[in-house]
This record gives structure tokens, sequence and C-alpha cells, in this order.
């Protein structure tokens, strides 16, 4: 069984002592199962009718005895018979009745089945908030506050436009775009083929995409998955190292460079880099 | 009775307008029940409850959420912001359309845009550096998935759909860099497109199908642009769609740690 949480269990206490009419103490004992569960009797009240009432063993007599397609003849007559009988009863011996058959059967209890979810929730008790306003309004000020910021952003630096694109005049150092400046890094050291091709598509691209079928440790907390978090952290450095050389480092020639000393060649930040 | 200043009189006439207007037809039909632009709206949790349930939002996010999911410090909102920049990239794209044609015009095109029409220049702006910060928000949102490790089952799939979406948009955005038609452009993208060049076996094929022809030209530019503005959002739409819900369905936010 799942432990439920004291306050959940304690607010539902409430709402049944609420309910029932008994103290929060006594509800709260109840759903513990230390004491036995009140109950509200609502049953009707039993009309008594003032009928002599027929012996109860002669009820299922006719059917059980007779044979079957003579019994059908007569049987509504004698359950027509039976029918202020059976209430009588009801009055008499509370106990008897639910055995007693009644008169236009349309349905009746066959069993019990206990209520269950029809899909199978192995969940525990969360403590969780509602959506509005604990989430979509942090989400909204984040919102906003990202959009300021852009709109500032492009307020003060104008995104770069050179010379139309003469294919006739290659500039040097020609430059990819940042994300990939990384990958052109990687380039300049291997072989075209191997750096270009199997580095990044088949263990970027398949490693990566696979990664949770291949990290099969159920541990989320990162004192318990020390391996996956260096690798990523490797990963990071790495993939950022070789970018910030792609961006700063490398001039013309893709030549090593000092942006200090140097300059830098990274269009994308034109504007940036001149600013005034 | 006791005499209204004037002030408490507009008050007073201004709250029973917008009563009746809030109340009213046309916005009863705009807005479900428990949407807090409606008359009489309460901070009960049924109402709070309403608010998710009877919004187009409740397909993004349930009625209630993990308590620790809500602190700003566990996701940076960084999904949502990755969601949210492609929204502003939308936005700002159509605007571009307007006044954009892929031929040799492009050029001229941006320089128009930038020096002859109002806010072009800062909606360019907002285009490209909004694309940058999507690429760089995308690449940090899926490191914080990792750190939590909330790849882990049953979001294993949810992670492959994730990396399938940086890789659509680092696309999207690198054949949005050709689109200025300038040196910078042209010259990216020939590095780019010979990267593709050194695949084994179909290498020469891929860089052919990317430029259209054996380098970047007009026709790589026409290419580019059908691929920027109709094809690749079409399909990041989509994986988004599974994305978002496979997030509820393998049981909202992960952890807590």
């Amino acid at each position: 069984m799942v432990d439920i949480p004291e306050h959940l269990l304690q607010r539902s206490a409430e709402a049944r002592a609420k309910a029932l009419g008994i103290s929060v103490e006594q509800a709260l004992a109840e759903m513990k199962g230390e004491s036995d569960p009140t109950v509200i009797s609502k049953e009707p009240e039993v009309k008594t009718i003032d009928e002599t009432p027929a012996p109860a063993a002669e009820t299922p007599a006719p059917a059980a005895e007779t044979p079957a397609p003579a019994a059908e003849t007569p049987a509504p007559a004698v359950k027509a018979e039976e029918k202020p009988a059976a209430k009588a009863s009801k009055a008499d011996t509370p106990e008897e009745v639910d055995f007693a058959p009644e008169v236009k059967v349309t349905q009746r209890l066959l069993t019990v089945v206990k209520a269950k979810p029809i899909q199978k929730a192995a969940s525990e008790p969360v403590d969780k908030v509602n959506t509005w306003p604990h989430l979509m309004l942090p989400e909204f000020v984040s919102l906003m506050a990202m959009t300021a910021f852009l709109i500032l952003l492009s307020a003060i630096l104008q995104a770069p436009l050179l010379e139309e694109a003469n294919p006739n005049v290659t500039p040097n150092p020609a430059k990819a775009p940042w994300y990939f400046l990384g990958l052109q890094e990687l380039l300049s050291y291997w072989d075209p083929q191997i750096a270009g091709v199997m580095i990044p598509l088949v263990l970027g691209i398949a490693i990566w995409m696979a990664f949770p079928y291949i990290d099969r440790n159920p541990e989320t907390h990162p004192s318990k998955r020390k391996f996956a978090i260096m690798f990523y952290t490797f990963f990071l450095a790495g993939a950022g190292v070789l970018t910030i050389i792609g961006v700063l480092f490398r001039g013309p020639g893709w030549n090593w460079t000092y942006p200090w000393i140097d300059g830098i060649w990274f269009d994308d930040l034109l504007d940036w880099i001149h600013f005034e | 009775m006791q005499k209204l200043s004037l002030r408490d009189r507009i008050k007073e006439a201004r709250v029973s307008a917008s009563d009746s207007f809030r109340g009213g037809k046309l916005m009863s039909s705009i807005f479900r029940p428990g949407s807090p632009f409606r008359k009489g709206y309460v901070d009960s949790p049924r109402n709070r409850s309403y608010v998710v349930m009877n919004n187009v939002l409740y397909h993004l996010h349930p009625v209630k959420v993990k308590r620790h999911g809500v602190r700003l410090s566990y996701t940076l909102c960084l999904g949502g912001l990755s969601f949210f920049l492609f929204i502003v990239l939308t936005i700002t794209g159509i605007w571009l359309m307007f006044y954009f044609r892929p031929t040799e015009l492009a050029y001229v095109d941006i320089q128009t845009l930038q020096t002859s029409i109002a806010f072009g220049s800062l909606v360019r702006n907002m285009h490209r550096w909004g694309a940058h910060l999507m690429v760089l928000v995308v690449f940090l949102h899926m490191s914080r998935v990792f750190y939590h490790g909330a790849y882990k089952a049953p979001r294993e799939f949810n992670w492959v759909i994730g990396v399938i979406l940086l890789l659509l948009t680092l696309l999207l955005s690198f054949t949005g860099y050709l689109l200025p038609w300038d040196q910078l452009a042209i010259w990216a993208v020939t590095v780019g497109g010979n990267m593709a060049g050194y695949t084994p076996v179909i290498g020469a094929q891929a860089k052919f199908g990317l430029f259209a022809g054996l380098e970047a030209t007009t026709a790589t530019l026409l290419r580019f642009y059908v691929l920027h503005v109709l094809f690749l959002p079409f399909i990041i739409v989509i994986f988004m769609a599974v994305h978002f819900w496979r997030v509820r369905k393998d049981g909202g936010i992960s952890g807590p740690l």
C-alpha cells in the first residue's frame, strides 16, 4: 500500500467528517482502519401491507419442482400473488428480503466489481500546484522578458550585411555560421572524409539520438550518474572551446590569430566588433 | 444619500460599463467559463482549474503541475522560450517575406528593407538575432534535459524527437543564412555545403542536391528560400506537436532529482 502523505489524509478526513457529520478525529481513525466506519442508514421505509404473509418456503417451489414448459404458464400468476407477500415479509424479517424473488425482475445484482481505473496508474501522490497562476504567470513574465531583450538587442546591434554575393571573390577566411564553426575547426585538423562525416554525423547524430537507449542507468540524481554527467560536460566543453577558437582565434588562411593583437574575423558580429 | 465626488462617480460608471461589457454576450462567446476576462471571475481552486481546462493552452499544460517544476531554476523556461522564439521568428519572418524576392534582387531587397521601410531594420535584426538565440536556447534546453536525466524512461523517445528538433533548428538557421545574398551569406553556405560534400558515398549528390548545382547560385537561393519558409517550418511544427504531446503523455515535467 502506498503511503498517503499526512496533509492529504488530513484534508480528506476533514471532507469526510463534514459530509458525515462526525468529528475529524473519528474520520481520521476510520480512514486509518482504527475504528469501524460510520454507516448512514439511507434505507427507504418499507410499507407494510396488511395481508396475510405467504410462507417463504413456497416461493421457489413451483419453479423447482414443476418441469420448465409447464411452469411457464402459471408462473406470472403465482408471482403476482406473491408481490404483497414478499413486501410484507420484507418488513417482518429484513434479512431474508434479498432472497425473496421480486415480481418484475428486470435486473439484479450479480457481483460487485471493485472500481479500478482502466489504465493502471502506479503513481504515488505528488505535491502539485495549479498551473494557473503558478506556472503560467512566470512563463508569461519570461516571454515578456525575452521579447524585451530581443527588441533591445535588435535596436542596438545591427545585423551584418556585406557586399553583394560574388562567387568570384572568396573572402579570407571564409567562415561557416557560428554553430558550425566547431565543426569547421575540427575539419581543419583531419582529413575531411573522416572529420567532416564520421565524427559529426555517425558519432554525433546517431549516438546522440540513441543516448537514452545506451544509458540504461535509471538514476537521475547527478551523484549517481557521474560518468554521464562527465561525458556531457566534456562534450560541452569541447564544443565550446572549438567554437570559440573558430570564432575568435582563426584569421586569414585559417591561421591562428589572437583577437587582441590581430583582430577578430567574425562577420556575424560585425557591428559589435566595430561598436562605437 | 451621500453625495459622491466626481472621481467616485466616474469610477462607478467605469466599473458598471466594464461589468456590462465583460458580462455581455460578446465577451461570453469569446471567453469560455472560468476565464479571468469574464465578469465575476474570482480566484478559487475551481476557477484556477477552469482557466487551463477551458483554454486552448490545455493542449500544452495540465491543470496541475508538480510543485518543483514551477521553480524557475528547474527549467529556466528554456523549452518554453525555444517555442516562443519560434513563434517570434515565424511572425517576423512572415513580415520579411512581404519585402523579399529570392532572386538576383534579393540583396537589393534587403538594402531597401533596411533603408526605406518602416521598422525594416528592426524586424530584420529581430529575425536574425532571434534565430541565433533560438539555436542557443534549444541547445541549452537539451543540456538542461541531459543534466536532469530527463531523457530516461519513459521519456527516451521524446529525447530522440528533441534531437531531431535541434537538427531542424540548425537547418532552418542555415537555410536562412543564405537569404540576404551578401558575401557573408554565400561563403558561409559554400563552406557548410562543402562539408556536406564530404559525406561518404553520397557526398557529391548531397552537395548537388543542397546547392541545386555545383556551387551556390541563385538556384540555391530559391531552394534555400523554399526550404526556409515552407518545408522546414512545416516539418518542425509536426515534430514540435509530437514533442509537446509526449511531454504530457510521459508524465509531465521530469524529476524531482
